[in-house]
């Protein structure tokens, strides 16, 4: 129930945040100001654009399917949100503590494609129709890169309980098989991407193919701007359009975080020990105190919000794909190499 | 864990599924209060830049949608066919050539996987559309190589 409401004030506050961070991160690589007026340094401006928001008509075209039309954004934050049910935010905190989590993670992403569908689909515009067939091909085609790397993780840690995997990259609990011996100096160095460094080539797989999945730049096609207006969400206004946009950067909040906690040891700290100075021991609390939950906190969204930091930075340095550089690379490039990881992965579980 | 509470945990998945829905349908609830309610025929055609729309968007569309979705759903039950096969590929208590037959099948299956990946490659069907380069009847004084020389 805790993480219930944690994550239902999370996601807002990460909108609000992550709009106004990243127009101002996006005027600072352009060279440019960004929001000013409102408020100190524009701070006030994404409450404003809320507020705006709220008081915008709700349009609803003639011409659209009513009922897919007003279903699409509740449906979209709806499976969005649904995600978050596995996350584990710090040692014993934790909504649904389901050892099916990797699978259950994969499965309601891809119930995310047909919120999109009808929104486009409901629509009954150009622009939306063709940004939502962008938008499914896309996700569905870059789902098979991000459940391999997903599935490499499984194999290197043999679980696929989110807590679990996290414990084994922490100094909580001994792997019962060891990746490299370095990780029980605890801190980055237990981290899944150092202790089985195979993980490190899956990584960067990963991060793409959630770039791809949450539609964000390089692989925006499905809201290109200068060629389909908004895509699928060109016939939203106000509320509606809102919630599609809490949608997206919830996804790319998602993105993060399970990028943390599969790879870069989730709530467990970034300081390894060294002999006699217990750094990791000393920035981890105690498990089921308040330190402890405080501390993995802490940690696990300093991961996630570098993370986010990480997209942002992607999405205005590189330009547009095309539409067949995406499907291309998807499936010429990212697939193979990921079914070539996971054997290898396989490989290295049983013989090393 | 044992199997009662697992399954019970999914009650925690259902409460989050309402969450997500109350949210929305809260704020839209709220925000009705807010927004102004007017309507007109202009206001409600579809967008299309300004012009009047022309036929509607519930068209036919390209039937390499429908293949890649194929592709898709193949692969997508193959590689969830194989998160069983990554959990038990080496377990404690198994006989010693357990693993080594577990990785042989798996290896035997992930092989199916990508022939079939192959044969989509070499039938074409990953490779989507791409506006052909139709060379110019016109024929300029300039010779090519000069173009060439500043395109490259």
């Amino acid at each position: 129930m805790f993480a219930l409401l944690f994550f239902l004030l999370i996601l807002p506050l990460n909108a609000l945040i992550g709009v106004y961070v990243e127009r101002k991160l996006s005027a600072f690589i352009q060279d440019r100001l960004g929001p000013l007026y409102t408020g100190r340094y524009g701070f006030l401006q994404t409450v404003a654009d809320i507020i705006k928001l709220l008081q915008k008509e709700d349009i609803k075209p003639t011409a659209a399917d009513k009922y897919l039309f007003k279903m699409a954004p509740s449906v979209v934050f709806m499976i969005v949100f649904a995600c978050f049910a596995v996350f584990p935010f710090a040692p014993q905190a934790q909504g649904a503590q389901l050892n099916l989590a990797i699978f259950y993670i994969l499965s309601i992403l891809s119930l995310d494609v047909i919120g999109m569908m009808l929104a486009g689909w409901g629509s009954n515009n150009k622009f939306a129709m063709y940004g939502a067939m962008r938008a499914v091909s896309q996700m569905v085609s870059y789902e098979l890169p991000l459940g391999l790397s997903l599935l490499c993780v499984v194999i290197a840690n043999n679980s696929m309980d989110l807590q679990e995997i996290v414990h084994l990259q922490s100094l909580h609990q001994e792997p019962s098989y060891s990746g490299l011996a370095w990780a029980k100096w605890g801190g980055l160095f237990a981290w899944n991407i150092f202790q089985y460094p195979l993980l490190l080539l899956v990584f960067p797989i990963f991060l793409i193919a959630g770039l791809a999945q949450a539609n964000r730049a390089p692989f925006d096609l499905p809201e290109a701007e200068s060629e389909l207006v908004a895509g699928f969400q060109t016939e939203y206004s106000g509320l509606r359009w809102a919630f599609l946009m809490l949608a997206e950067y919830g996804l790319m909040l998602l993105i993060a975080l399970l990028a943390a906690l599969l790879f870069l040891g989730g709530w467990a700290s970034p300081l390894p020990n060294i002999g006699v100075v217990a750094l990791d021991s000393w920035t981890s609390g105690t498990v089921g105190k308040i330190s402890g939950f405080l501390w993995g906190f802490f940690w696990l969204f300093s991961k996630t919000i570098i993370l986010i930091l990480v997209q942002m930075w992607v999405r205005w340095t590189l330009p547009r794909l095309r539409a067949d550089q995406l499907l291309r690379f998807c499936w010429k490039y990212l697939t193979p190499f990921g079914i070539v990881l996971v054997l290898l992965s396989a490989l290295w579980r049983v013989f090393l | 864990m044992n199997e009662s509470t697992e399954i019970s945990e999914f009650g925690i998945v259902l409460l989050f599924l309402i969450g997500g829905l109350m949210l929305t349908l809260i704020g839209m609830g709220l925000g009705s209060f807010l927004r102004p309610h007017r309507p007109n025929e202009e206001k409600n055609t579809s967008y299309e830049c300004g012009e009047d729309p022309v036929g509607g968007a519930w068209q036919p569309f390209d039937v390499r949608f429908y293949v890649m979705a194929l592709l898709f759903v193949l692969f997508e039950v193959e590689l969830f066919f194989l998160f069983p096969w990554a959990m038990i590929l080496t377990y404690e208590g198994a006989v010693a050539e357990w693993s080594l037959f577990m990785l042989i099948e798996g290896f035997i299956f992930v092989g199916i996987l990508l022939v079939g990946l192959v044969y989509a490659w070499r039938k074409g069907l990953l490779d989507w559309i791409r506006p052909e380069a139709r060379p110019s009847s016109f024929t300029s004084r300039i010779p090519e190589q000069i173009y060439k020389q500043f395109k490259s």
